[in-house]
């Protein structure tokens, strides 16, 4: 396979059931290298579940999924995932450690130099947009539910993976700070430029981040394209899910 | 009835009352360290597996059902672990101690955010790490709990171990009802009163400086 042109993130007919019931079907989609794809679908559209076959929180039931040059089969989960930041809608973050030692987990794991992890946690503070003489030393639950999700965001960033997957990142905030964070992100990536695979019911969501956009709907991909594409496709489905943005 | 005063009945007890304190604790702090280091783990394998988890509750349930003294008496005709004296003492104890503290390493192991446990996992943690890092220490608080709850308990029931010659301040209990000597039975229940009351003082001072 020619290794310059693949990209970090390849589906091929993955089927994915839990028991009888199919989550995902025929799947085959790629997310290019430095680049963000949004899936979005409606609840239970399998989007979750697909992202979670990436970094092998689940196994495909039939198919494969690459990463890089390898299935993730063929990984080592442990190594996999830590190549791969994780950002959910409920943050996770550990509630009984402060936001430093947080941010600094995966690079402490990794067992890189604590003076180096340091320096690394407060410049990532400073990226996503937070005091880290502020916010350091205290505990998750002392911060905002815009601060808890930019923490996130730099605990997924913190080892410098290739390959960001975010689950509805944005999805408990109130509307500004939700579009505050967007922005933020634009920013990030256009630094950054990592592989982004992003989940979203926010049709504006995937409009504003998303380089490429695939519509999920029970559990198979029903449309593809740019966001331009999108606005502009006349099929029903997508016409559809414009509307329920509008 | 006591025509012997106070002071004197407790200076001639005074060497038994001391002997007997010490095999009283000793009984208690045995019993529950065995029941820790069976239920502690048991109860976190339990949320790896959860086919084990009818098994081991469901045993330790049924085990706390029985009336204590039965306990105790069913012990004595079973050979090698069974028989009278401390040895069939501590295992009635032991086993009377399980159920709490298997249950709360369980329920608080299984308490943890699924959100926490999925980012732990994401972030390439693996199991042992996961374990030690995040659900230990979140657990912590209710597992001390039912450690408490656990010692609580035994310190009341060894009393009842006396009755199979494992000594402990039961002893002067059961001296005391066949006496008919209330002074015998009070030196026996009052120290084990105040030894519970500090374990519950102790351990909960303990649980609140770990939940913070």
């Amino acid at each position: 396979m020619d290794s310059a042109a693949i990209s970090p993130v390849r589906l091929e007919s993955v089927r994915y059931q839990i028991g009888e019931a199919l989550i995902l079907d025929d799947v085959t989609l790629d997310a290019a290298a430095g680049q963000t794809l949004a899936l979005l679908g409606r609840s239970g559209s399998g989007k979750t579940s697909l992202l979670r076959l990436i970094n092998r929180l689940q196994s495909p039931s039939a198919g494969e999924v690459w990463v890089e040059d390898r299935r993730t089969l063929d990984w080592d989960p442990i190594r996999l995932r830590r190549r791969i930041g994780y950002v959910i809608q409920e943050v996770g973050l550990f509630p009984h450690w402060s936001v430093e030692r947080n941010v600094g987990v995966v690079p402490r794991l990794e067992g890189r130099p604590e003076e180096a992890v340091r320096r690394r946690v407060r410049e990532l503070l400073e990226l996503v947009g937070l005091e880290p003489d502020a916010v350091a030393a205290r505990r998750p639950r002392e911060l905002s539910g815009g601060q808890r999700q930019r923490v996130g965001v730099a605990r997924a960033l913190a080892a410098d993976p290739p390959i960001l997957l975010l689950d509805e990142p944005f999805g408990a905030l109130d509307p500004i700070t939700r579009r505050d964070l967007q922005q933020e992100l634009l920013r990030l990536q256009g630094a950054l430029r990592k592989t982004i695979v992003l989940v979203t019911h926010d049709v504006r969501e995937a409009l504003l981040l998303a380089d490429r956009i695939a519509l999920l709907e029970q559990g198979r991909v029903v449309w593809r394209g740019t966001p331009a594409e999108f606005e502009a496709a006349p099929e029903e489905r997508v016409r559809r899910f414009r509307e329920s943005a509008a | 009835m006591n025509p012997q005063p106070l002071g004197e009945f407790l200076a001639l007890h005074a060497p038994e009352l001391l002997r007997r304190t010490g095999e009283h604790l000793w009984l208690t702090l045995l019993a529950i360290g065995i029941a820790a280091a069976i239920g502690i783990p048991l109860g976190v394998a339990v949320t790896r597996r959860p086919r084990l988890e009818r098994w081991a509750l469901g045993f330790a349930n049924v085990v706390q059902t029985i009336p204590s003294l039965a306990l105790f008496g069913f012990l004595i005709p079973i050979p090698l672990i069974g028989g009278i004296g401390a040895r069939s003492a501590v295992i009635a104890l032991t086993l009377y101690a399980l159920l709490p503290i298997l249950r709360n390493a369980y329920e608080g192991v299984r308490g943890v955010d699924p959100s926490v446990r999925e980012s732990a996992l994401a972030m390439g943690m693996t199991d042992w790490q996961l374990l030690r890092l995040v659900e230990l220490p979140l657990a912590a608080p209710l597992i001390l709990a039912g450690l408490r709850v656990a010692t609580v308990t035994c310190v009341g029931v060894t009393t009842i171990a006396a009755l199979i010659g494992a000594g402990g301040l039961g002893t002067f209990i059961f001296t005391g009802l066949q006496t008919v000597n209330a002074r015998l039975i009070l030196l026996g229940a009052v120290p084990s009163a105040l030894l519970a009351l500090a374990a519950d003082f102790g351990l909960g001072w303990a649980e609140r400086r770990i939940a913070r």
